[in-house]
């Protein structure tokens, strides 16, 4: 039952468009600082791009599809209408106004502070309200998540609440509270220097503050990814979740575990004690758990598929696959730059190994992998299953489906590899050239241009994503019925208050959170002394 | 169930949700706080406590005594808002007191002597250089004895009136250059930023100079003062690094290069 299909198709749209333009800034970076390119006579211009690239793929995008997704999960999974409809398009109009707002200074050249803002450096404040009001846009579809599983609860008391809703509001939760720790940096700190009521700002617990959104900002974004695994494709390919509780266990694992980990991000800064550092460590090396939990449910429920199919053998099942579908191959895919992606995040986290890629172009490599690839291939899965549902219009041309899948997964590998490798050469990340006729660093030429052309095929495949939902807007007109989940080999009837509710979960998360940042966060307020000039960006 | 039933011992998914965190975070901090610190040999600690203080980050009292230096540092505190709003009367007090300064540095501020052109410059620049010279961070036998006696009122208001003045073309142009890459490149590989990313062309930074029509003579000397480490007033060896790694080819085309460019082209952002 999906009534508020124009809010949805919105959401979509937006975040595509803005994701599409985005995708050529990055491919015009990659391709600038390859020894493809001459290089710009003004380096202001990259980190210009490189801001409105974060900005647009780290706040607009993912949220927008989160968003999206939600309102869509919202409607057909509880079949109830949005309550709250005015609301969701206030929702995304500040989103509009905020991303347009952000945008003018950055593109002017008044706020090249990249997305993760760096204080001391300090852009026109437009730019930082303009993220605020993304993010408080968003804030509103957390309240209208909450809202409507609470309506759909007291019309259904004591049914368990269906695992994309559950999952979906979890994701919302962990969104509103990790938002918290960007939001008290640019409230606090940020904004009061960038209109000049203060001159200096302590960048120390700027950083700590934003390690606070920073790592679980990747889970938030995971969560749409995370909701197809579990309930869209086993549907998609005829097989059905190999268990449902462990599914809640996974997303409620991601919401305790995913928000006191971020201090791993300041493991070379000396304004933290090693001892939280540690314990940050040992928690991110728990976040671990939740995907593998997920990688063997996911490949159960898949194996169920193929031997419903007929699929025999210990191995031999794989064949039996419907590999031409979409959302196997997007599955697929996902999970093996998941599968790469996740392991070297294991070497980040750990303190040690972490010393050898810090803040080198492996990172780059690191998270693109895992957001660029596993997690955004299954938002263009999430597109292509849900479009004929919002346009009531059939995807007729699987196989450039199939081809713009298979072109953006190459695409992310040829990209990501070599930077990985460059990076353990300790290529530095954040740079606009590189001297390649240098000895020094001649041997990397090579590498990064294959990675500037992997960047190409990712921009082509994102046209044909473009394109291929552009031209679903115009086909014949059918009926694609009802929008259906995944169900579970053993659709739970009843459900215990702990799996079929958020609030001992987030009683955690907020717990954790005081314990892993409290300390850090309160002595760095009270020290004086820390606070060093700010640095504003084009002025004088 | 209610609320009441969720948040209590006797629901197993509390207990186990619970104890599994308190017992982590238990386990974690025991071993971050007291068996690592205790494992690096190359650190003594007198007590747990103070094993756990250290893993903690409490901040520790800096040494009071400064490590003995045989020059002095520059100690200005400079902010990309310092002197940005000056008064009349500062100005007016200022072109007074830059009389003194005609000799060497022009009447109208452009000089004749390969002294520093001051028509123009930013005030921040002015102010910080008067500053060290008075306390012997920069030192010149010329400028010292005449920054020495300043106050810091007088400071401010030469720089306000220098600030005044307009642009004008310095006294012996030559033909304008074409920009060379230690200006718009740098060197990356050998850790210079481009020039221009802080001195105008490109960006600009608090407390640098523009330097369009500067003396070629007077910009190369203090190259080579930074290189030497004859000069050293540059907050964190800013400009002794970029120097020091500068080929003497790189010092002659940057040099050269800014003496030819006419100051009304200097980037203008304020």
């Amino acid at each position: 039952m999906l009534v508020n299909r124009k809010l949805i198709l919105a959401h979509f749209w937006l975040a595509f468009a803005a994701f599409g333009v985005a995708l050529a800034l990055g491919a015009w970076q990659m391709f600038i600082r390859s020894p493809l390119g001459v290089w710009l006579a003004n380096p202001e211009l990259y980190y210009r791009s490189l801001t409105a690239h974060g900005t647009v793929m780290g706040y607009v995008f993912p949220t927008l599809v989160a968003m999206g997704f939600g309102y869509a999960i919202s409607e057909s999974a509880l079949q109830q209408r949005l309550v709250g409809a005015r609301w969701a398009w206030t929702g995304f109009w500040m989103i509009v106004v905020g991303a347009v707002m952000a945008m003018i200074p950055v593109a002017l050249g008044r706020a090249s502070v990249l997305y993760t803002f760096y204080p001391p450096l300090i852009g026109n404040v437009f730019y930082y309200i303009g993220v605020v009001l993304v993010v408080v846009g968003s804030w509103i579809w957390v309240a209208l998540m909450s809202i409507n599983l609470r309506v759909w609860k007291k019309a259904n008391p004591g049914a368990p609440v269906p695992l994309a809703m559950f999952a979906n509001v979890a994701g919302s939760y962990l969104w509103a509270w990790t938002a918290v720790g960007a939001a008290l940096e640019l409230l606090l700190q940020i904004i009061p220097v960038s209109v000049g009521l203060k001159a200096t700002i302590d960048a120390g617990l700027a950083r700590v503050f934003f390690s606070w959104t920073l790592h679980a900002i990747v889970y938030f974004w995971l969560m749409p990814t995370y909701i197809a695994y579990y309930t869209i494709v086993p549907r998609a390919i005829g097989g059905r979740i190999y268990s449902d509780t462990m599914a809640r266990i996974s997303f409620i694992l991601f919401l305790v575990v995913a928000m006191p980990i971020g201090m791993h991000h300041t493991f070379a800064d000396p304004q933290v004690g090693a001892g939280f550092k540690f314990i940050h460590s040992a928690f991110t090396a728990l976040v671990a758990l939740p995907t593998l939990l997920t990688v063997f449910t996911i490949c159960a429920s898949v194996e169920i598929a193929a031997r419903l199919r007929g699929g025999r053998g210990l191995f031999g099942w794989i064949t039996a696959l419907p590999w031409d579908n979409p959302m196997l191959l997007a599955l697929a895919f996902s999970f093996v730059m998941l599968g790469f992606g996740g392991a070297g995040g294991l070497i980040n986290m750990s303190y040690q190994l972490d010393a050898s890629i810090h803040n080198t172009q492996w990172i780059t490599g690191h998270f693109h992998l895992i957001f660029g690839g596993a997690i955004v291939i299954m938002y263009f899965a999430i597109a292509y299953d849900l479009w004929p549902h919002l346009t009531g219009r059939a995807l007729a041309d699987l196989g450039m489906v199939r081809t713009q899948l298979w072109l953006w997964f190459i695409g992310m590998m040829v990209t990501t590899f070599p930077w990985h490798w460059v990076g353990i050469l300790g290529m530095p990340r954040r740079m606009a050239y590189f001297d390649f006729g240098d000895p020094a660093i001649a041997p990397q030429a090579l590498s990064v241009t294959f990675s500037a052309i992997g960047g190409f095929i990712l921009l082509t495949s994102g046209i044909l994503f473009l394109v291929i939902l552009a031209r679903g807007m115009r086909s014949p007109v059918t009926d694609a019925g009802d929008y259906q989940f995944s169900l579970a080999v053993h659709q739970p009837a009843t459900m215990p208050i702990a799996l079929n509710s958020h609030a001992l979960w987030v009683a955690l998360m907020i717990g954790l959170t005081i314990t892993n940042y409290g300390y850090p966060i309160m002595t760095l307020a009270l020290t004086e002394g820390t606070s060093v000039p700010a640095v504003y960006v084009g002025a004088q | 169930m209610s609320a009441h039933e969720l948040f209590s011992f006797r629901n197993p998914h509390f207990k186990a949700g619970v104890g599994i965190t308190v017992a982590l975070f238990i386990l974690t901090a025991l071993v971050g706080f007291i068996v690592l610190p205790f494992a690096q040999p190359w650190i003594e600690f007198s007590s747990v406590w103070e094993a756990i203080c250290s893993a903690a980050g409490v901040p520790q009292r800096a040494a009071t005594t400064a490590p003995a230096s045989t020059h002095r540092l520059s100690n200005v505190v400079l902010t990309s808002s310092t002197l940005t709003r000056p008064s009349q009367e500062s100005i007016g007090r200022g072109a007074t007191l830059a009389q003194r300064c005609a000799i060497c540095h022009g009447p109208t501020g452009i000089s004749r002597a390969d002294s520093p052109n001051l028509a123009g410059q930013y005030a921040a620049v002015i102010y910080k250089q008067l500053l060290d010279f008075r306390s012997g961070a920069r030192t010149n036998a010329v400028m010292s004895p005449f920054a020495v006696n300043l106050t810091d009122q007088e400071i401010a208001d030469i720089s306000a009136y220098y600030a005044y003045l307009p642009r004008l073309p310095a006294y012996h142009p030559t033909p304008q250059l074409p920009k060379p890459n230690i200006v718009i490149y740098g060197a990356p590989i050998r850790g210079i930023a481009p020039c221009g990313s802080c001195h105008g062309s490109l960006d600009n930074k608090t407390g640098s100079p523009w330097l369009e029509g500067q003396s070629e003579v007077y910009l190369k000397a203090q190259l080579i003062a930074f290189a030497t480490g004859e000069r050293r007033n540059d907050i964190s060896q800013q400009m002794r690094n970029i120097a020091r790694a500068m080929t003497p080819q790189e010092i002659d085309a940057a040099a050269a290069y800014y003496a030819s460019q006419p100051p009304d082209i200097v980037k203008a952002v304020d």
